[in-house]
């Protein structure tokens, strides 16, 4: 078998560049994928911490992020929809009021 | 270099590659699929770690479900190609700074660290399967299974009341 620091590494390097994507990227889509991107890294070092230590719990809790990431997109996305309809612009650094 | 090995090399250059093109592609349709991409080969990651029932619930949520939304969401929108004014200039260098920081960082911990094993002990036959995964979220996780169930629900009234539009003026 692959030793198990190969998979933590590559997870540790799609958080990056999903950190990257929210730190460079001015489209809010984007950034939320590559929120995405992150959670599934970190998703995936779960996974193999689950393999290593052969109990369940950590796959489990997998699961539970991919729910939780399924409604946060729905709010999301629900939220980008509702901006782009007031301001007709989803340029992130357009989003610098509260009121809309 | 065992056929393991191979699979792990072309597997991550791949997940890799499909990242990347997510961060750097103009069109954000472009990301969308390349994201559709990166979520496939993490889900036969998943397999490889005898997670089969977290494969396919990456399949089905993550590429499925989400993308859909996603792919959905800049089609409705129409802003698929956006122009990229930067308002502060020293953003981009000063992101990849930070970055290089974290990969610097991260890779240390991981391959100097002491928190890693170096590798990965053989498995029991039936390990991961779903019949396992059912056991443990039904009798163990059962209140978690039913908050999860809730949170889905106010996340959908959530996402309604959010993009109706006002009637008689809220």
């Amino acid at each position: 078998m692959v030793p198990i620091n190969f998979y933590i590494g590559l997870s540790a390097i799609l958080f990056t560049i999903g950190a990257l994507g929210v730190l460079v990227r001015r489209n809010p889509l984007v950034i939320f994928m590559s929120v995405e991107l992150m959670l599934n890294a970190s998703n995936l070092a779960l996974v193999a911490f689950t393999r290593v230590h052969n109990v369940l719990d950590g796959q489990i809790f997998v699961f539970f992020v991919m729910t939780v990431a399924a409604a946060e997109v729905a709010v999301g996305l629900a939220l980008i929809v509702t901006i782009f309809r007031t301001k007709h612009s989803i340029n992130i650094d357009e989003m610098n009021s509260l009121k809309g | 270099m065992t056929v393991n090995l191979i699979l792990f090399l072309v597997l991550a250059a791949a997940c890799i590659a499909t990242a990347l093109g997510m961060l750097v592609s103009r069109s954000a349709i472009y990301s969308a699929l390349f994201l559709v991409l990166n979520f496939g080969t993490v889900a036969i990651f998943y397999i490889i770690l005898n997670a089969p029932f977290i494969a396919m619930s990456q399949i089905t949520v993550y590429a499925g479900a989400i993308m859909v939304l996603f792919i959905f969401v800049i089609m409705l929108l129409g802003t698929d190609v956006l122009p990229q004014p930067q308002a502060l200039p020293w953003q981009r260098p000063a992101a990849i700074v930070l970055a290089a920081l974290l990969i610097v960082e991260a890779g240390y911990l991981v391959f100097f660290g002491s928190a890693t094993g170096p590798t990965i002990p053989q498995a029991v036959e039936s390990f991961g399967s779903p019949q396992d995964i059912g056991g443990a979220l039904f009798n163990q996780y059962l209140l978690p299974f039913e908050v999860t169930s809730v949170l889905l629900l106010i996340a959908m009234v959530g996402a309604i009341i959010l993009t109706q539009k006002d009637k008689g003026g809220r």
